[in-house]
């Protein structure tokens, strides 16, 4: 009986970090008494005290800076960022600063910061959108979008313990509407590494985040439809990303549909398109596809969020056109 | 009885003029060896070519970071902005590092990976100098948590100019770390110029200091091209941090006797300023000041100064011989173990 949220998973994970590693904290606003505004760390306060949980002004370059400087100082400070959509007010710090201290001056920056992340709860144009490739185009930072709520505990953990800069989406339409039976015991899950969540022989689908979930329910309905045997590639990690992953599962099928809920132009399917053209070009039956999210900002009105997002629908006329091909 | 206690108080009064006297040669070192090192690197090694890039120098300005980084503890932590070099010399990084830095050779702080300022060394508790001006205040902000956090009693030395207090990230730190009140010494070098905008066009208020207040944080007026006020402004200051009551700023006075950087003429400042501000040269000043208190005679200055020409030769002529790095390198170090 799958008992734990994807929600409960990442504060479960952070919990655990910070009870094993006196050096973990977190940082953010309204994270103390309220528990933040998705309440992942609701209860941290209690435990933890004021040291370990801060609440800060409304200052998300504070908050980014902050948590570098701690980082420098050998802390491992776990920042939130109330929406992702606000981690623009705190991006220099985390691409201009945070991302080459490594490669500058050889100074380690072990922080993650936290960004939900995602539409389908019609937050409009502010609350809603998906900004991984701001950073995945910034080498020194690495960026990871669990799907489950496995890969979101062990990756939080994962994220915690790493010495580089980690950028942790959290897909908000995930958060309650996804549950897993987790392990009893401590585990992580390694950054940087895809999964293949499920085996196929006719057909690749290369995709992260909340899309993994639609993606398998493409898989299920063009195995009903056409007896399609389609594999689903959960990315995991954008930054830095499994190449290996997705060549062998592209050489394996010979036909890949690339799915992203961010916008097109620049998008992940982009490069993972000229990715699989380096490494799998011979092996190929058909044109790499994408579905992905209109090159707009994410609209507000239910009719108008929907016709934005990809959904299950729009994947399956792709798939099933480039099965048949 | 009497007698006693006079010879004791006399006593106590040489001791404490030793220090002094010990001090400012310490200072005069410290000053006189950026000077020499920036002089060499801008009116030298920039002409010749053997420095490429972006030269800004802080002749006229070097009693700030000299006054104030030799207040520090060793715990304390520096954050330096990019007209204070001689932080880096006190926290013990040699002019012979300083100058492979400025040459992109390997011996640099960087190994060539960046250039001028833009170096740190977390070992010799400096975090490097970041470029987007004001990013560091935040970045202090934090550094000031974990000291607090890990029970030490350090301080954080945030350092920047005036035209950096007018960023959101400089409002947003010093606001974060006076809510926290954290443990942090904010030193200005209002050298009234930024790049080509005089203060005036940078805020409405006549000193930086004022913008304190809004933040109900003590802010004090230093003659910034004095080096005991600077150092003894200082001492208040990181007092204050220290003893938990929240961030103190300083706000030294100066002026900046160059251009904005080695390509800038800075055609766009009345001469008058430069010829009033040269009177006021801090290291001048310090030397007439030494004589006057008989700390030194005119030879031994002379010979100070003959020592650091001397070991700015040396460090020029090392960072020369220093390798360059290795394009096979270029790949390695982004993320860790790679
Ligand atoms: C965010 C940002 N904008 C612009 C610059 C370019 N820039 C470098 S130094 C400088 C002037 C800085 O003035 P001030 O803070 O007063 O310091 P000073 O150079 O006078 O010591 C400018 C505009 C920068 N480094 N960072």
């Amino acid at each position: 009986m799958p008992s734990t949220t994807y929600l409960e998973a990442i504060r479960e994970g952070l919990w655990e970090e910070m009870e094993r590693d006196p050096n973990v904290f977190c940082i953010g606003e309204d994270i103390a008494e309220y528990g933040g505004a998705f309440k992942v760390t609701a209860g941290f306060l209690e435990r933890f005290g004021t040291r370990r949980v801060v609440d800060t002004p409304i200052s998300e370059a504070a908050i980014a800076g902050a948590a570098i400087g701690a980082g420098l100082m050998g802390l491992r400070p776990v920042a939130e960022m109330q929406f992702a959509d606000f981690i623009s007010c705190g991006f220099d710090q985390l691409v201009n600063f945070a991302a080459k201290c490594r490669y500058r001056w050889n100074a380690p920056v072990p922080i993650v910061v936290r960004a939900p992340s995602g539409g389908g709860i019609h937050g409009g144009p502010f609350h809603s959108q998906n900004p991984e490739m701001w950073f995945v185009r910034t080498p020194g930072l690495k960026v990871v979008c669990p799907a489950t709520a496995y890969d979101a505990k062990g990756l939080i953990k994962a994220a915690i313990r790493d010495n580089d800069p980690v950028i942790f989406f959290e897909h908000k339409g995930l958060y309650r509407r996804i549950k897993d039976e987790l392990p009893e015991e401590d585990y992580t899950v390694p950054i940087g590494k895809a999964k293949v969540v499920r085996e196929g022989r006719d057909l690749s689908i290369v995709t992260y985040g909340a899309m993994v979930w639609t993606a398998l329910e493409v898989a299920d309905r063009l195995a009903a439809e056409e007896g399609a045997s389609v594999e689903v590639v959960d990315l995991r990690t954008l930054m830095p990303l499994d190449r290996d992953t997705v060549c062998a599962s592209a050489r394996k099928t010979g036909k890949v549909l690339l799915v992203h809920e961010d916008t097109r132009t620049g998008g992940m399917a982009g490069e993972l398109a000229a990715t699989i053209n380096e490494g799998a070009f011979e092996y190929l039956d058909g044109p790499i596809l994408r579905v992905t999210a209109p090159d707009t900002p994410i609209p507000f009105s239910p009719p108008l969020e929907e016709a934005f997002l990809p959904n299950a629908d729009k994947v399956l006329d792709k798939a099933r056109w480039l099965y048949r091909y | 009885m009497n007698a006693v206690h006079a010879t004791s108080a006399d006593a106590q009064h040489a001791q404490e003029e030793g220090l002094r006297a010990e001090l400012a040669h310490k200072f005069l070192y410290y000053m006189s060896l950026m000077r020499e090192v920036e002089d060499r690197i801008e009116r030298k090694l920039y002409r010749q070519g053997k420095v490429v890039g972006g030269v800004y120098v802080g002749r006229g300005q070097e009693a700030i970071p000299v006054g104030s980084a030799l207040c520090a503890e060793p715990e304390d932590v520096m954050l330096p902005s990019h007209r204070d070099m001689a932080v880096f010399f006190i926290r013990g990084v040699s002019a012979r590092r300083v100058l492979a830095q400025y040459m992109g050779r390997v011996d640099g702080l960087t190994r060539g990976r960046d250039g001028n300022m833009h170096m740190g060394d977390m070992k010799a508790g400096v975090v490097s100098i970041i470029s987007a001006l004001a990013a560091t205040v935040p970045v202090a902000a934090g550094v000031a948590l974990a000291l607090r956090y890990q029970g030490k009693n350090g301080v954080a030395f945030s350092y920047f100019g005036d035209g950096a207090t007018s960023r959101g990230d400089w409002h947003e730190g010093v606001n974060l770390a006076t809510v926290q009140k954290l443990p942090v010494v904010f030193i200005c070098n209002n050298n009234q110029y930024a790049y080509s905008t005089p203060l005036h066009m940078q805020m409405a208020c006549a000193n930086v200091a004022d913008r304190g207040a809004a933040y109900n944080m003590p802010s004090e007026i230093v003659d910034g091209n004095d080096v005991f006020a600077v150092y003894e402004a200082t001492r208040r200051a990181a007092a204050h941090a220290r003893a938990g009551l929240g961030p103190y700023m300083l706000e030294c006075k100066t002026f900046r006797m160059t251009g904005h950087s080695a390509h800038d003429a800075a055609h766009y400042v009345p001469k008058e300023m430069f010829e009033e501000w040269g009177k006021l040269d801090p290291i001048v000043r310090l030397e007439q000041r030494m004589l006057e208190e008989s700390w030194a005679k005119r030879d031994d200055l002379d010979a100070a100064q003959a020592a650091v020409k001397a070991e700015v030769d040396d460090a020029v002529a090392f960072a020369d011989r220093s390798p360059w790095p290795d394009p096979a390198t270029l790949l390695e170090n982004v993320y860790q173990n790679e």
